[in-house]
Parts: structure tokens; C-alpha cells; sequence
């Protein structure tokens, strides 16, 4: 649907990256972890597509959601402009999001950067509902770590690493994969971040035959399946492409072929 | 007190093809409808032009395939889609069902494919109209070669009319020399009108990765960024041709949709707008609507080509 989301916050939590606070009754009504909002910035030409971004959180009772984003490029550091009483021109919640299985008892969800916005929610559901979870979260540095308030709140294990070791473990989040007190017992794995980190979390996770899911981005225009332009090849020798937008952004964890650089085909 | 005016008609007859409003979604913008009928009504809509349609199903163009430029955007899909008999069987009834103007877009290797996509769409109930892809920049055999040399334009049209009762409009490429011979060419082999225009051949490359962003490395720009070019060419063509014209190409409002009328077209196109607001097209609908009660215009006949000097 379409729904104009007042701005209720807007704040920087980490470098580069920043929590926005949207009054958007309809669409947290339907929200489902792990699926996007497509979101105008502005009303000029330039930019001029809408950017999808992952829903990070929402308030059911408040009728709020956030979004996490980090400043990337045009569009997103025009975002970083808006305060608290703005509207936001917003479509959503778009793609698919991820499943919950049932019969699961604990659950690792594993993130890189801002890789862990759908997460978040993610774990705010599974909480819900009882499951057992750890939370690691991979950054560059200290400076980028976020939602740890939000994890302790619901109880959630949280691990942190940090590639210049400011914080937590230090080195790749990939590397607690292979701690056994983190680990032991976990039945399920939902990674979203850079692509060589989930290319990681894949090979363990076939290595010790765990099912999971991850989610993928790619450039979008429509952001619903209409344009065809956020394509993307499961496999490298498959014939024809899914839509990033419409078929996924979730994906199963073992169905895709992942790359060490940003993208194949 | 504002004196009452009666609802202007807002309908117009493209070539043949009778539009209740003159507002058309463009191929390639609007998938097959199904995607945006969450957001609008699609039935309302002008014409629904569906995604081009090719003999046999296209697997498309390796990613990325589009990048956003200033006040614009590049794309190289590569003609992506499920092939004619797909569309037939899954799509059109769908969309007949619905009562949606739907206009076909079909895209062919060979003058022959042309042929038999018209013959395969021939008798087809719920097709308005066909639109001639003649100018694709994105796949390497078929689009762009047939739109670019007059003579060749000329051989396409007139096979497909021979093929086909329905009404036949060729979409012309602004990618090339002379616009005006490829739209007499296209006239004089029985095209029933024109849609104009496809996208720019452009392309966009990452300072970071020292390479096209597009896989494809080039792709066709469309958005606001194009609106001059598309304009002036409507306005060329509509001096030099007598069958009516479908005019787009980066319309993002109703003034820019007045602008295209103004210079000639009986009806727009709306393209990448479609993709920042999924109910454009209905909303200008009701602007132009809003413009003509306003200026006590009962038929758009009055202001088509008005600015033609």
C-alpha cells in the first residue's frame, strides 16, 4: 500500500549510520520481518527512484515502525536531512519476507553492518513467540554498533565482533561461528550483510547441515516486480533470473549461489 | 461562485484504439498490471501497454541492469519475459477479464518473428492494439536495428499490418539522425499511429570499480532527464505525419502530459514515472480533467498541437 509516514524521530546512532522513526498504522499492521519499505526522498528529480530499505523494528500498539539506514550515496544522505513532523512518501511492506518455522527452538542470526536491520525485527518475532536466539553482530569498528538496548530488552544472546577488535570479539563475525558455547544447539541461521560474510555463514551452515535463510539486495526501480530490474541468477548456470524485489529478498540459505566480490552473473 | 462546466470527455481514439482517457502506462512499466493493482486501479487506466512479448520465452540481461542517473535512469533488461504463449494463456484473459485497455508489445530477431507474433496475437480477445518494439537499444540481434533505418521500418510495419486487423503502432527510437523519415516510413507502410519515444542509448560507469555499471554496459535513459528530447521529436513528427501520435518520455506530471498534447500527441505514455508513483498515470488523468474544466475544453481535440508554431 501506499501511506505517508510521519517522521516521529530521526537521529544518528553510529557513523554513517541513522534510525528513523515512521507513524505508519496501515503498513506495520502487515509488516513482516525480513520484507522492505520503498521509500520517496523527497519530492525533486534527483534523486528520483524510491530506496528500498528494511524494516528494522516495529510497534505494533504505536502503529510506528524504524528503519536503519547507513549514507551511502544521493538519496540517503538526503534522508539524513529530515526531521522529526516530515512525511515520508512510502510503499510497503514489499517482497517476501522470512519464514518462522515452527518446532524451532533456537535460532542464530547473524549480521554485517547494516545487514542487521531486518534482524532486529526478526528477533523482536522470535522472542515473541518464545524461541531461543543469538545475536551476533559484525562491524568495521565500536562506532558502528547498534541495537544492543533493544536485543538485552527481549533477552536476546547478543555477540559482537569487530574487525579492529574496538569492540567485543576481535576479527570477522564469521569466526564465532565456530565457538560451541555460542553454537550449541541451534537449529536454524537467518544472515543478511555483505556477501562474502553469508558466503561464510553458507558453508558452515552446509558444513554442520543447518537449514536457514538470507536476505539479498540489489539496485530496485518498481520494487514490485515489475520492472525486472533488481535480477539476479540463483545459480550461475540457471537459465533465468528472480526478482531480488518480488521473489525475495529472503531467500533459503543453501539456494543461492553467493560470490566473494559484490555480484555474479 | 464558479459556474458549473460539464465534465469534459476526456476520451480519445488512438489510430483505432479507444481510450477512455488519453493516459497510457508504457511497456516494460507496468508489468502485465497484475503488480500494481494493489496501488490502482488498472482498469481506469488509458491503455496498459504489458511488457514486450517475444516468440519464445527471453531469460533477459545478466545483472545489474539498471543504475539511476540525474533526473533519470538507465536500463538494459534485455527484453526479459515469458514468451507469446505464456502471455496468452496466463496474462491477457486476466487482464480482459478486468476490462483493462491493453495494448501488446511485441519484439522479433527477423522481420518473419514480427509476422508471427502478429498472426499468434490475431483473433486474441481483449487486445486494443499492437505496438511495434523496433526499438529496444538493449538486446543485440532484433529491437534497435529494425528502428533505426527507414526502409527496414517501412518491410516491418507492413508485414505486421498484412498480419494482423488490429491497429498497428510502431515505437520509434530517438536514436537516430532523423526521426522524421523513420515516422514517414512508418505512415506510409500503414501504421495506424505512433508511439514516441523509446529510450536514449546512454550509459553510467563506477569510478570505484573502473568499469559500466551495467552489466550490459549500455542502456537506454529514460525519466525527466529525456522530456526536451521526447518533446521536440513529438512536436517534429507531428508536423510531418498525419496518423495520430502516443507521446511520453520522462512525463512525471499533468504539465508535462499537457506539454506532449500541446505539441501534437492525441495521447501519452508514462514510463519510469510509473516506478516513483504508482498511481501517476491516474493522477494526471485527473489533472488534465481538472485543467480542461478549468479552461472550458470540452474535447483535448482543442489543444492538441495548440503550441506547434
Amino acid at each position: 500500500m501506499l501511506e505517508k509516514g510521519k517522521i516521529i524521530r530521526h537521529n544518528q546512532v553510529g557513523t554513517d549510520l541513522y534510525e528513523i522513526e515512521l507513524a505508519a498504522g496501515a503498513i506495520v499492521r502487515e509488516a513482516q520481518p525480513g520484507q522492505f519499505i520503498h521509500l520517496r526522498v523527497g519530492d525533486a528529480y534527483d534523486p528520483l527512484l524510491r530506496r528500498p530499505l528494511s524494516i528494522y523494528d516495529v510497534d505494533a500498539e504505536k502503529g510506528t515502525m524504524e528503519i536503519l539506514y547507513r549514507v551511502v550515496g544521493k538519496g540517503t544522505k538526503l534522508l539524513t536531512q529530515l526531521t522529526a513532523g516530515e512525511e515520508l512518501d512510502l510503499m510497503g511492506p514489499l517482497g517476501a519476507g522470512f519464514s518462522i518455522a515452527e518446532g524451532i527452538n533456537k535460532v542464530c542470526l547473524i549480521g554485517g553492518g547494516v545487514g542487521i536491520a531486518p534482524l532486529v525485527f526478526l528477533a523482536r518475532r522470535l522472542r515473541s513467540k518464545n524461541v531461543e536466539l543469538c545475536f551476533l553482530q559484525g562491524t568495521r569498528t565500536r562506532a558502528q554498533i547498534v541495537a544492543e538496548q533493544r536485543l538485552q530488552a527481549w533477552s536476546v544472546d547478543h555477540y559482537i565482533a569487530t574487525q579492529d577488535g574496538s569492540c567485543g570479539y576481535h576479527g570477522m563475525v564469521t569466526d564465532l561461528l565456530t565457538d560451541e558455547n555460542i553454537m550449541q544447539g541451534v537449529q536454524f541461521i537467518y544472515t543478511c550483510g555483505p556477501e562474502p560474510m553469508m558466503k561464510a555463514v553458507q558453508a558452515w551452515a552446509c558444513q554442520h547441515h543447518i537449514q536457514g535463510e538470507l536476505s539479498l539486495e540489489e539496485y530496485m526501480a518498481c520494487g514490485i516486480g515489475a520492472c525486472l530490474g533488481c535480477a539476479r541468477k540463483l545459480h550461475s548456470q540457471d537459465e533465468f533470473y528472480v526478482k531480488i524485489c518480488k521473489d525475495g529478498p529472503v531467500f533459503g540459505l543453501h539456494e543461492v549461489e553467493l560470490y566473494e566480490g559484490r555480484t555474479g552473473s | 461562485m464558479t459556474q458549473a462546466y460539464p465534465s469534459p470527455d476526456l476520451s480519445v481514439n488512438l489510430g483505432g484504439i479507444q481510450m477512455a482517457n488519453p493516459v497510457a502506462v508504457a511497456s516494460g512499466t507496468f508489468g502485465y498490471g497484475q503488480e500494481y493493482e494493489k496501488f490502482v486501479d488498472i482498469a481506469a487506466i488509458g491503455a496498459l501497454i504489458v511488457k514486450g512479448t517475444t516468440l519464445t520465452a527471453r531469460p533477459g540481461n545478466p545483472n545489474p541492469r539498471i543504475v539511476e542517473t540525474p533526473a533519470g535512469m538507465l536500463n538494459a533488461i534485455g527484453l526479459e519475459n515469458p514468451g507469446v504463449d505464456v502471455f496468452l494463456d496466463e496474462y491477457l484473459p486476466y487482464l480482459h477479464a478486468k476490462n483493462v485497455t491493453v495494448i501488446a508489445n511485441i519484439a522479433g530477431n527477423s522481420i518473419e518473428e514480427y509476422a508471427a507474433l502478429a498472426a499468434r496475437l490475431e483473433g486474441q480477445e481483449g487486445i486494443a492494439g499492437i505496438e511495434l518494439n523496433i526499438s529496444c537499444p538493449n538486446v543485440k540481434q532484433g529491437g534497435l536495428q529494425f528502428g533505426t533505418d527507414p526502409d527496414t521500418v517501412y518491410q516491418v510495419v507492413k508485414t505486421v499490418k498484412g498480419e494482423t486487423g488490429l491497429p498497428v503502432l510502431p515505437k520509434l527510437s530517438p536514436n537516430v539522425t532523423d526521426i522524421v523519415a523513420i515516422a514517414r516510413a512508418a505512415e506510409a507502410a500503414g501504421a495506424d499511429a505512433l508511439s514516441m519515444i523509446n529510450t536514449l542509448m546512454g550509459m553510467a560507469i563506477s569510478v570505484q570499480e573502473r568499469q559500466p555499471v551495467l552489466a550490459n554496459v549500455f542502456g537506454g535513459l529514460s525519466g525527466p532527464a529525456i522530456k526536451p528530447v521526447a518533446l521536440r521529436m513529438v512536436y517534429q513528427v507531428y508536423q510531418e505525419v498525419g496518423i495520430p501520435i502516443l507521446g511520453g518520455g520522462g512525463i512525471m506530471c499533468c504539465e508535462d502530459a499537457l506539454e506532449f498534447i500541446m505539441a501534437g500527441a492525441t495521447a501519452v505514455s508514462i514510463g519510469t514515472g510509473n516506478f516513483v508513483h504508482p498511481r501517476l498515470a491516474l493522477d494526471i488523468v485527473q489533472g488534465i480533467s481538472d485543467y480542461m474544466q478549468a479552461h472550458e475544453i470540452e474535447h483535448l481535440q482543442a489543444i492538441k498541437g495548440c503550441a506547434v508554431r
